[in-house]
């Protein structure tokens, strides 16, 4: 298999170790992964699979606390594992590059994109200042960056974060390496966005033959990108085909499980009976950030026991109607009310019955628990601070808590956030929520941070309590599987203004705004073809608006 | 499982260990000062400027005062009083910040405009200023450094806070309807005292080359009560004779400074470590 000189990476039983409380513990179990030039491999799997982990061994590289024990790591005929910091740095950059996922905190602010794009080749010794440049600004146009000439010479908090995204791309793409890796590098971006950075990386790889391995726990992106998945579950391999065969047949129960979350319904309710006062109406509400209009005339109303949902790309207002709800950002004008009850603009003037009526929940929940208190005093605080329940009674409500979230209240009932996983930090801050037994609960993107596996356990957890509890959410997300599985009703938000509104299935299945069906068909699919006639429509509607 | 105190221990850098094992000794003199001490803090027991002796241990100062016993007895002294001073300084500024970083309106802006023209005036020659307004004394000595101390202590709470507050979880708090007190102590408080501990080993630091300063110019504390800073300045004419005697003192203010900054260069290491 080595002697074959098509073949770029060989790696045979991966074993990497991380360093725990009680000394090293295996987190990658003997992983096999051949590369030959020019192909795309997707790896997939639930958060904590090892996917980064192999990603980043393939440059012989491990992260702090983590160390390569064990197998080969052969990159185009040499052996990674043994040689020392110096001549690996040499490979890297030059022959191997690393995309992340956060391109945002990956470049430097205090320098120009174009001079972070030229160090890589002016290190190695490959070109001049000048000629980096000169192939810079042609890579920009490759990305479809718009204004290739000018776009390397600004900083980067002057580009978006699917612009950042290309450009870092670019900067991969610098020295022409044989191999780049990428690691999830869309799932920060909402999916209109997604779309044309998708587009940009596979035009891109396939230009310049280059070989990459994907990274993603999308399903339907790595489908569009790769020429073959491998699929990973707790540091081993589940099973690996190429992309055709591993969708329309999975030989294995867990690769099936990974996209059950699109299947997933909503329950259908009765109808409202007409003439309730809903729980929550928002009536005619507009918002400034100082001189910016950021919410103009929203109206929507939220019924008890119902689920809403707030859907829109990044900067479309959603979150920012959470917060004039909450209190948190005073609107210029209109009402808010909660059962009739008009609330004050600002939570500081609302009183505390209003206040535990209307709980958040925040799409990180790495910022939303503190650090430094126990799960005890997390979900504790609310039940004594609004139920007055204290002692032996507030620890047996924050264990009946726990229970509801599906943990087991002795071992995580004295924890540190930091001790939890992504998933089960989520399921404590709903818990907060519960525990201060509101009517509505505000989901601010609770799901995006999530891979499909977790975000589906989490979804179908806020079903059940709705069920058992006759709650209502206000459900924000850019998410439409997640809108599908939750949401009864449906509000479509476009640069601070409301599209589109009405039941979920009327809205997402056969919508006659055009800002609708763009986000739908943006959406990938579990089709290896999706992206390719998804690009060929785009650019026959743009050839036929410029004639 | 090994204890973890003594895990804590073995974990300890060796400056670290060298750095607690000299602030214990300096509390153990500054504690047991009176019975450690072969003669009495402000007694003249022999002639002035006496040699080195069994009996006079470091020799006699310029009035004829045992120099070892006054060490002892300044240990207690100017280490007693730049404590007191660091943690009322802490008290002031701490406070103050939080609640600035808290409520973030005119009074944060009230507030630190405040401290910025407090700032503006070289320390030293402020502490000089105020000494001689408010007369010397020790009460006043411990005010005027505490609050010159406050600002900076102001400033850095507040950043540290600023950075906790505009954190989810203090949303949530906030949006629950908390106090401002509860939100400080049970909220940010927790999640910023690696930093204020650090700065506290720092700033006792600072407080206590203040007052040495301020000694050594007749300004601070006031003979025949002993202090490390004056007794510098009573014994300075020996140095041109050849004679370390006046190091002394001052090479006891240089090793409790080092021993300081190597415990707090542990704790800033870990809560970097606890970041990672």
């Amino acid at each position: 298999m080595a002697s074959d000189n098509k073949t770029l990476l060989t790696i045979r039983d991966l074993q990497i170790e991380a360093l725990g409380e009680h000394g090293w513990n295996p987190i990658v179990h003997g992983v096999d992964l051949d590369l030959k030039r020019g192909e795309v491999l997707g790896l997939i799997g639930e958060s904590g699979a090892g996917k980064s982990t192999i990603g980043l061994a393939a440059m012989g590289f491990a992260r702090n606390g983590c160390r390569i024990a064990g197998g080969s790591i052969n990159f185009d005929g040499t052996e990674l594992r043994g040689k020392s910091e110096t001549q690996l740095r040499k490979l890297r950059g030059k022959c191997v590059a690393y995309v992340a996922q956060s391109a945002a905190a990956s470049f430097n602010p205090m320098h120009r994109l174009i001079d972070q794009y030229a160090e890589a080749p002016l290190t190695h010794g490959l070109m001049t200042k000048a000629q980096a440049q000169r192939e810079a600004v042609a890579l920009y146009e490759r990305m479809r960056l718009p204004d290739a000439g000018a776009i390397g010479f600004r900083y980067p908090h002057q580009l978006s974060g699917g612009q950042l995204q290309r450009a870092m791309t670019a900067m991969a793409m610098a020295c022409k390496p044989d191999l780049i890796i990428f690691d999830e590098p869309t799932t920060a971006l909402d999916v209109t966005t997604q779309i044309e950075v998708l587009a940009a990386i596979r035009d891109a790889v396939r230009n310049f033959n280059t070989a990459a391995i994907y990274i993603t726990h999308d399903l339907a992106v790595v489908a569009q990108m790769a020429d073959r998945i491998k699929v990973l579950l707790k540091g081993c391999e589940v099973e690996e085909t190429d992309t055709r065969t591993m969708l329309s047949a999975p030989r294995q129960d867990y690769t099936r499980s990974l996209w059950s979350v699109r299947d997933m319904e909503a329950v259908e309710k009765p109808p409202v009976t007409a003439g309730t006062t809903p729980l929550l109406k928002v009536d005619k509400v507009d918002a400034f950030y100082g001189a910016m209009h950021v919410l103009n005339n929203i109206t929507f109303t939220l019924h008890k026991g119902r689920t809403v949902a707030l859907v829109g790309e990044s900067g479309s207002g959603k979150s920012t109607t959470a917060r004039v709800i909450a209190g948190l950002l005073q609107r210029s004008r209109g009402d808010v009310c909660l059962s009739g009850q008009t609330l004050a603009v600002s939570y500081k003037q609302r009183s505390r019955k209003q206040l535990q009526q209307v709980q958040m929940i925040y799409q990180s929940a790495d910022t939303a628990l503190n650090p430094r208190q126990r799960i005890s005093e997390i979900i504790g605080r609310p039940v004594e601070f609004y139920l007055g329940l204290k002692g032996r009674a507030r620890d047996d409500r924050v264990k009946e808590l726990l229970l509801q979230m599906e943990l087991e209240p002795k071992t995580y009932f004295d924890r540190l956030p930091s001790e939890l996983s992504g998933g089960q930090k989520q399921r404590i801050g709903i818990a907060r929520a519960l525990a201060a037994e509101p009517d509505l609960i505000i989901c601010d993107e609770i799901t995006s941070a999530l891979d499909q596996l977790v975000a589906e356990g989490i979804l179908k957890l806020l079903q059940r309590i709705q069920q058992e509890k006759d709650l209502s959410y206000l459900f924000i997300t850019h998410d439409l599987a997640a809108v599908r599985a939750i949401a009864d009703e449906c509000v479509v938000m476009q640069k601070g203004l409301v599209i589109e509104q009405g039941p979920v299935r009327e809205v997402l299945n056969d919508s006659k705004q055009a800002y609708t069906q763009e986000l739908l068909a943006s959406v990938p699919q579990m089709d290896p073809d999706w992206l390719t006639s998804r690009l060929q429509k785009t650019e026959a509607s743009s050839l036929l608006s410029r004639s | 499982m090994t204890h973890p105190f003594i895990k804590l221990i073995r974990e300890m850098p060796w400056t670290a260990r060298i750095g607690i094992v000299l602030v214990l000794i300096y509390a153990f003199v500054a504690f047991f000062a009176p019975w450690l001490a072969p003669h009495p803090e402000q007694q003249v027991v022999g002639g002035e400027f006496e040699p080195w002796s069994s009996d006079f241990l470091l020799g006699t100062d310029n009035l004829g005062r045992d120099v070892f016993s006054r060490l002892l007895y300044g240990a207690r002294n100017t280490i007693g009083i730049a404590f007191a001073t660091t943690v009322l300084a802490f008290c002031l500024g701490g406070i103050l910040g939080l609640v600035s970083a808290t409520n973030g309106s005119w009074l944060d802006q009230l507030l630190s405009r405040l401290v910025d023209i407090m700032m503006a005036i070289p320390q030293l020659i402020f502490a000089l200023l105020l000494l001689s307004i408010f007369g010397i004394s020790v009460v006043n000595l411990i005010l005027i450094i505490a609050v010159l101390d406050a600002t900076r202590i102001f400033r850095l709470t507040r950043a540290v806070a600023m950075n906790v507050t505009v954190m989810e979880f203090v949303e949530a708090a906030k949006l629950r309807g908390e106090s401002q007190w509860w939100i400080i102590r049970r909220e940010i408080l927790p999640n910023i005292t690696t930093p204020l501990i650090s700065e506290f080993g720092l700033r006792f630091c600072f407080v206590f080359l203040s007052i040495s300063a301020l000694s050594f110019l007749g300004l601070g504390l006031q003979p025949p009560t002993a202090d490390w800073g004056g007794m510098v300045r009573d014994t300075a004419s020996l140095i041109s004779f050849g004679d370390i005697t006046p190091l002394l003192p001052a090479a006891a203010i240089a090793v409790l400074t080092v021993a300081v900054n190597f415990v707090v260069d542990w704790l800033l290491h870990r809560a970097s470590g606890l970041k990672e």
